[in-house]
């Protein structure tokens, strides 16, 4: 493996430039979360007196946020390839694992940024406190790595499918599963057994999980847990994303 | 040492022979033509010369550099303009050479000055601030251009690079691989324009079916086909074939359709005389022309058939998966 920092960045500074050029996509993503988090949040805390629902959301939501950059950062490839300048890129003396890097972090940094805003605007809408420092540097953490093995996934995914049709396939059948059968709308205390068992095997109940913990302190797995698989299924990723991705070509 | 060394090369796609065994060298500091119709294995060719795919088998080097052993230095020393647009559309054209620089590992200050430098040489100074996506067709490939250069390579390839460009962006283009070339960079250039191999091109390969069918300068490939062409538009064309033959003013006369040609050394004296015999054989002519060869002419009499008819049956290899686009 051959990492270049200056070639690293490059790929990192386009990622980002390509995301601060693009103001009204981060307004726009953000409407959908926030959307959820009224909605949903304020309908279920009337259901459940007693209960803050939305600031037990809060964490999800954050998340959801996190999660569809994240994958989309990924499986931007898939334009890519389309549109050319995947082209550029592989014919630069630049290494596959350079590119890759570089692709993760930026499309983690666009990722956390919309994390970030999500939790801060979240934060005024719920009425949850400011955590403790501590706490919001673990939730930063953990956001990172989320981020980054969701964006390691999506080129992992990118590399493999090259087709821009299977797109919207991937995120029905791969991104909505990966949200709704998690922890992220509802206590997995209450939930039925099988759908428990579902959310359990699934690594993005283990990055909620540690969050909401950070944030209103209520966890299932425990902190330990949700760090280790997420480092866990980062490295993982991380190993399928540069494996697929040096195999793709033109 | 020639800028360019190709041994054998050869590429094959599922049983499917893109490039059959190619070889051929090019100077330093020549404009050389790959001319063929899509799909005749000219991208590919392209693209193993610049280590984007691997070669069946065969060899080649790049500036010296082996491309299947030294991909790496063999990519530091060239540039590449493709067919298909490669610039990003959604950042600035500064941005688009900004991260190209950096990309081929440039130094912030010696990045700046050239993005400058070539930036002036296609004339997007003005527009450097701008995003790609509102350039022309034109313009983008300018960029393109641009950026292909901007790393000081010694060799550049153009890959049909003025596909989809009306005549008067062409020409436009054509003026700055001149400009290029009195800079004296080696150019491998492909196109299935054969007025572009014709007017550019300090040497041509016809390659056709991944083989190399000529290569000379277009001058001596023209000379090949000799004198003049004649050709004859005609109500009977088989009728007036037979009696040139038999004339003896051409051993073999093609016809296609209405129209009989040939080509003869010295067409000018000819032409009253074929008008005399065909009036006495009864054969009414319509139409009677006579040229200096072309390349299109060398083409067929390489390749048996046009590069215009081929263009829509061949769709490259490397073209097949563009087409899906949404």
């Amino acid at each position: 493996m051959a990492f270049e920092a200056g070639k690293i960045y490059a790929v990192w500074l386009r990622e980002v430039k390509r995301f601060t050029n693009s103001k009204a996509r981060i307004v726009s993503s953000m409407g959908q979360p926030i959307l959820f988090l009224v909605a949903l949040g304020g309908g279920f805390s009337a259901l459940i007196p007693g209960f803050n629902y939305m600031a037990f959301l809060l964490p999800g939501i954050v998340a959801m946020t996190v999660m569809f950059t994240s994958i989309f950062a990924g499986v931007s490839i898939i334009w890519d390839r389309e549109f050319g300048f995947l082209k550029e890129m592989l014919a630069a003396p630049t290494s596959r694992e350079t590119i890759v890097m570089g692709r993760i972090l930026g499309g983690a940094t666009t990722a956390l940024l919309q994390g970030v805003l999500m939790f801060v605007l979240g934060m005024l809408f719920t009425g949850v406190a400011v955590p403790p420092l501590a706490n919001i540097l673990g939730i930063l953490v953990l956001m990172t790595v989320f981020s980054c093995y969701l964006v390691a996934a999506g080129i992992a995914i990118a590399s493999v499918v090259q087709e821009v049709e299977t797109f919207q396939l991937l995120m029905n059948f791969l991104v909505m599963p990966l949200f709704f059968l998690s922890s992220a709308l509802f206590p997995l205390e209450q939930m039925p057994a099988w759908l428990r068992d579902i959310s359990s095997l699934n690594p993005v109940s283990y990055a909620i999980d540690g969050m909401r913990t950070l944030v209103i302190g209520t966890s299932h797995f425990g902190l330990l847990y949700d760090f280790g698989v997420s480092f866990g299924i980062l490295a993982i990723a991380f190993a399928a994303a540069t494996y697929f991705f040096n195999k793709t070509s033109i | 040492m020639d800028a360019v060394i190709v041994d054998k090369l050869e590429k094959k796609f599922n049983g499917f022979t893109a490039v059959d065994k190619i070889s051929f060298s090019m100077k330093r500091g020549e404009l050389f033509g790959l001319l063929g119709p899509n799909g005749a294995g000219k991208s590919t060719t392209i693209y193993m010369l610049t280590t984007l795919l691997k070669p069946t088998s065969g060899s080649a080097t790049v500036n010296g550099f082996d491309i299947r052993t030294d991909s790496e230095a063999v990519r530091k020393s060239i540039g590449i303009v493709f067919q298909d647009p490669t610039v990003d559309i959604r950042l600035t054209a500064y941005d688009n050479l900004d991260i190209h620089g950096r990309l081929y590992g440039m130094s912030g200050q010696k990045r700046k000055e050239r993005i400058k430098e070539v930036l002036d040489l296609v004339e997007l100074g003005e527009w450097k601030d701008k995003m790609v996506r509102t350039f022309s067709g034109g313009m983008r490939r300018r960029l393109e251009i641009a950026r292909g250069l901007l790393h000081t390579p010694e060799v550049l390839f153009l890959d049909e690079p003025t596909l989809g460009l009306d005549p008067q962006t062409r020409r436009h283009i054509w003026q700055y691989i001149e400009k290029l070339r009195k800079g004296g960079i080696a150019m491998m250039l492909t196109t299935h324009y054969l007025e572009e191999a014709d007017y550019l091109c300090d040497r041509v390969a016809i390659i056709d079916r991944g083989r190399i069918k000529a290569l000379d300068t277009p001058r001596s490939l023209k000379g090949i086909i000799g004198g003049n062409i004649i050709r004859i538009e005609a109500r009977e064309p088989q009728k007036l074939a037979e009696m040139l033959k038999k004339s003896g003013f051409c051993k073999a006369p093609k016809v296609d359709g209405a129209v009989v040609s040939f080509d003869v050394k010295e067409g000018g004296k000819l032409v009253p005389k074929i008008m005399e015999a065909a009036s006495k054989a009864g054969i009414e002519i319509e139409n009677i022309e006579m040229r200096l060869p072309s390349l299109e002419d060398v083409f067929i009499h390489y390749t048996g058939t046009s590069i215009r008819a081929e263009k829509s049956a061949g769709g490259g290899m490397m073209m097949g998966r563009r087409a899906h686009g949404f």
